[in-house]
């Protein structure tokens, strides 16, 4: 499961520890936990039934027959948008939260950017009786407010974060300084592929079941591996979740899609693994927007769960591999898509899906109209309706 | 430098007063005032701190002149300048996160001793989780301060202490950097179990914020490290942060 790790928890160089010295012993703890814990079978037994009585999976793999023909392949659709409150973070969340339980740790801290992972977060939190308190940037609070209301109804404290650029950045800087002063009675529930060892592979190995649901759902209905699997990638989690179970797959092309914002050229952009370098944030070593002097360069993007300067160590090995390929689509790119994918299928994804959805409408004519093209729908889009509509792109 | 510091007070028996200043702030005239300053005022071992635009280990006070630096172009190598412009009659420890140190090259150590600077602190370098830029750093003629946590296992002190160079920095409490009206109950503990494994100085910092604060710690300690109250001092005037160190001062020192 973990053939692309060294010992120390390093994907090639990336990843690592880079956190003060007082989180370390919480760290050691949570590795020591979470390994055993995967190996116990009554945890196993605990997560898997919440999976699939609570959450909802397996999720669906959907045809796309019209967003095919548009295309000219045989595009599936991997269904995250369906699973309970709408995207695939409450895979990783209710694990935690699992998780948290079985270390004796009754609050939880999270992060968020688009609301989806503080959304899940308050969610678990709810259904196992857990404190939960969510930072989320000023800027994302205005940008999702619908979001911010959902975590109230469920009970979490969402305190706005009013430092830096007041986004996802931000809310994990101020998530982690708490966790520095209550890391005795606190877990973290980082929402991505990010942060110090082990939370990248553990968030990883909690998403994963995307991939390998996924890959048996292709094999069984169409009888072949897909050539070309497609997720967006902010932090990374739902691209992770879905490349893990075919890195082995030597003949399966795997396309993250990474937020362009409002042009590559500019300065406004979220795409750290094309045009980042690697650097320490938020605890690991991984490609990251910054100056020559090292201080962190603000990310942009329309969508605020892809509005992040870092991203996941894993996918930055996989860059460097090349078994991974990163492309990137625009603001304007992905508001087309965000339209597209629900004029053909009747599916309105979130704007961070909708990155991937554009890439795919962009490489119209590279694949064989039998070509099976995989694409995670990591979340659904009716948080970004009045953003959108906003926006004036499309009429509603 | 540092050791040589240390052993001085601890043949006068009286403690270091290290004074944490974020280069830069609260702009770059009055910061090179401040740390020509400081040794005047009292202060045994001047930390200088290199702004990052996302320092976790850091409560608002920090946060905030460290935005003001930046915003007024401080960076790496124009706090190196800043250290040796200055040149304090006292030692300089460069205090930093460490992209902004990665970002700077791999001579940057060499400039670094070349400006003056004796030691180095890095917040989220941790003992063992990066062999290969620890021993960069250990290799240099710069002194590595390492911290410990009130969480660090015993054990896991004795090798921090053994990594370490200059003094052993003692995180008071759980937490960001940031004052506090009172001290933690579990520090005379804490530093009991440092001490056992620890043949280094120890300077205890992370909210000590008043001459009667820095008094009680000096009891306990070998030093105090006072940050953010002094930067909060150096926010209103360059005079207000040197009083503020006088007061230190004298309380740390009455008999």
């Amino acid at each position: 499961m973990s053939g692309a790790i060294n010992h120390d928890g390093r994907f090639g160089a990336y990843g690592g520890q880079y956190v003060p010295e007082t989180l370390i012993p919480a760290l050691d703890e949570l590795t020591k936990e979470y390994d055993a814990a995967i190996c116990d079978p009554s945890f196993v037994a605990a997560l898997t039934a919440e999976l699939e009585t609570y959450v909802g999976r397996p999720s669906s793999l959907s045809d796309a027959p019209r967003f095919s023909k548009h295309v000219g392949a045989h595009v599936l659709l991997k269904r995250e948008d369906l699973n309970h409150t709408g995207a695939h973070k409450i895979n990783n969340a209710i694990a935690q939260a699992l998780l948290a339980i079985r270390m004796g740790k009754r609050r939880i801290i999270a992060e968020t950017g688009a609301g989806q992972h503080g959304v899940a977060t308050a969610t678990a939190c709810a259904r196992f009786e857990l404190e939960c308190v969510v930072y989320m940037g000023e800027e994302d609070m205005r940008r999702q407010e619908l979001n911010v209301f959902r975590m109230r109804l469920m009970g979490a404290t969402v305190i706005p974060v009013r430092s830096g650029t007041r986004t996802l950045k931000d809310a994990t800087s101020e998530a982690i300084r708490d966790w520095v002063g209550t890391c005795d009675e606190s877990h973290y529930i980082i929402g991505s592929v990010v942060g110090p060892a082990p939370y990248p592979r553990m968030v990883r190995d909690f998403q994963a079941i995307i991939g390998r649901e996924a890959r048996a759902q292709v094999l069984e209905r169409v009888g072949r591996l897909p050539r070309t699997v497609v997720a967006c990638v902010g932090g990374g989690s739902n691209a992770m979740g879905t490349f893990h179970a075919f890195v082995g797959d030597a003949e399966v092309e795997l396309i993250g899609v990474e937020a362009a914002g409002k042009g590559l050229e500019a300065s406004e952009h979220s795409a750290s693994l094309q045009r980042g370098a690697p650097g320490v944030l938020h605890g690991s070593l991984s490609y990251l927007l910054q100056d020559a002097h090292g201080q962190v360069h603000p990310a942009h993007s329309i969508s605020a769960g892809l509005d992040y300067p870092g991203v996941g160590p894993e996918h930055s090995w996989l860059r460097d591999t090349g078994r991974a390929t990163y492309v990137s689509c625009t603001d304007a790119e992905a508001l087309d898509a965000f339209g597209l994918l629900g004029r053909l299928e009747g599916i309105i994804p979130a704007l961070e899906t909708a990155h991937a959805v554009a890439w795919i409408d962009a490489s119209r004519g590279r694949w064989a109209s039998d070509d099976v093209v995989l694409l995670c729908v990591s979340g659904r889009g009716d948080k970004d309706v009045a953003q959108v509509a906003q926006s004036h792109t499309i009429s509603v | 430098m540092l050791s040589e510091r240390f052993a001085a007070l601890r043949a006068s028996n009286r403690r270091a007063l290290v004074c944490y200043v974020t280069a830069g702030h609260p702009d770059p005239g009055a910061s090179l005032a401040l740390v020509q300053g400081l040794a005047d005022a009292g202060a045994d071992v001047i930390e200088l701190g290199v702004p990052f635009s996302d320092p976790v280990a850091d409560g608002p006070v920090i946060q905030q002149s460290s935005q003001l630096a930046l915003d007024a172009g401080m960076t790496l190598d124009r706090a190196l300048e800043l250290g040796a412009r200055a040149k304090p009659d006292v030692p300089l420890v460069l205090f930093s996160y460490l992209n902004p140190l990665l970002a700077a090259g791999s001579d940057v150590l060499t400039r670094a001793h070349d400006a003056g600077i004796a030691g180095l602190l890095v917040t989220d370098l941790p003992v063992g989780s990066d062999p290969d830029r620890e021993r960069w750093i250990g290799e240099s003629p710069l002194s590595f301060v390492r911290l410990v946590a009130p969480t660090t296992p015993t054990e896991r002190m004795a090798s921090i202490a053994s990594h370490g160079g200059g003094f052993v920095y003692l995180i008071s409490r759980l937490g960001v950097t940031g004052a506090r009206s009172e001290l933690p109950p579990d520090l005379p503990a804490t530093i009991h179990r440092l001490r056992s494994v620890c043949e280094l100085p120890i300077c205890v910092g992370f909210g000590v914020s008043s001459p009667e604060q820095a008094r009680a710690v000096g009891a306990l300690a070998d030093g105090v490290v006072v940050g953010s109250a002094l930067v909060t001092a150096a926010g209103r005037s360059v005079d207000d942060a040197l009083g503020f160190v006088r007061a230190l001062r004298a309380e740390m020192d009455r008999a």
